[in-house]
């Protein structure tokens, strides 16, 4: 009875969640410099584009304020999950279906920095490796599981799995970053992965369908009120 | 061709159909449910990070620290409550702005 108890506890007890971000100083100098580096480039691309959609498309400027003020709220949210701990959504997804993820380093940069300099949550040498979970590989995740829904005729159903897979693999990347820097003595990379992983997978889940949910919300007035933008925004994705 | 069978299905008005409220009754679900009926402390755990890095590295010393910290967690969850508050203001605007023009 009492040895059912204590499993009972140890499968219920709340464990640790990582925070999304990497914090301030919790990477090794030479792997805050690789992912700054790596990150670099998907920036000045994003700055590009989004340049190029505001001359062209001025009247776009709202939308992708809106997408800007989705990471903003998402991310702010620490929300409680089944495994009693709490952790964040990203809100990076919603951005990545509408405007194609080039342009989300940049707005997901924003939330970034915001955080990091004013809660000291993340931080700036570690923003590179965030930027790259976040803002890169998320939207990039999301945007291609939208694609191949979309392909089949489900738009819906790409959005909800776009932002919440989208949300799933931001953590994976950044479980694997701190694994890459910190390697576990026996088993190495791998067993530090499974680590890291296995502590947030669980809470995770739910809060990425929560981010699925929330993203096809807002698709839905969207689709109900910005026609005419969904629709130079479906144009310019087909390359018209 | 795919392209204009979709513009056409699109172009029936689909309001009131899109059970909204079922995604927000599913929201408030996944994050009530867990808050009733599992006792956990719920804590967001950034300074948990350390302790699985210092459990693989024991030796590993941050390098950097934040400049500006939160003076106490009244003060940080005012600063997260402002950027949630700016993000839902800013949506709610450019939504209503939307809707109003299409009015």
């Amino acid at each position: 009875m009492a040895g059912l108890t204590t499993a009972l506890l140890m499968i219920f007890s709340p464990k640790p969640a990582y925070a999304m971000h990497i914090s301030e100083g919790f990477l090794p100098i030479q792997w805050a410099i690789f992912w700054w580096l790596l990150a670099l480039p998907f920036m000045i691309i994003g700055f590009r584009s989004l340049n190029r959609i505001c001359q062209k498309n001025p009247e776009l400027k709202l939308l992708l304020a809106l997408a800007g003020a989705f990471g903003f709220v998402l991310s702010a949210l620490k929300i409680p999950s089944v495994t009693g701990s709490s952790s964040h959504a990203t809100g990076t997804g919603l951005g990545a279906l509408l405007f194609g993820p080039t342009v989300m380093p940049v707005l997901g940069s924003l939330v970034l920095t915001f955080q990091a300099i004013l809660l000291a949550h993340g931080g700036l040498t570690t923003l590179g490796a965030n930027i790259f979970s976040m803002a890169i590989v998320g939207p990039w995740v999301a945007f291609i599981t939208y694609l191949i829904f979309s392909q089949c005729h489900q738009q819906k159903l790409g959005i909800f799995f776009g932002a919440a897979l989208g949300n799933l693999v931001t953590y994976l990347v950044t479980a694997a970053q701190l694994a890459i820097a910190f390697p576990a003595e026996s088993g190495g990379i791998m067993s530090a992965f499974i680590k890291f992983e296995s502590i947030f997978a669980f809470t995770q889940i739910p809060l990425a369908i929560t981010e699925g949910l929330l993203t096809v919300l807002v698709w839905n007035w969207l689709q109900s009120y910005a026609t005419d933008e969904l629709q130079i925004l479906k144009l310019l994705k087909t390359g018209v | 061709m795919s392209l204009i069978s979709e513009q056409k299905s699109n172009i029936p008005p689909q309001k009131n159909k899109q059970g909204n409220w079922w995604l927000i009754l599913s929201v408030v679900t996944l994050i009530v449910l867990p808050l009733i009926f599992i006792k956990g402390e719920y804590n967001g755990a950034d300074g948990q990070a350390h302790d699985a890095i210092t459990q693989i590295q024991p030796d590993y010393e941050p390098w950097f620290e934040a400049m500006i910290k939160p003076a106490s967690a009244e003060v940080e969850s005012f600063l997260f409550a402002t950027q949630a508050a700016l993000g839902a203001g800013v949506i709610g605007y450019i939504i209503g702005l939307y809707k109003g023009r299409k009015q």
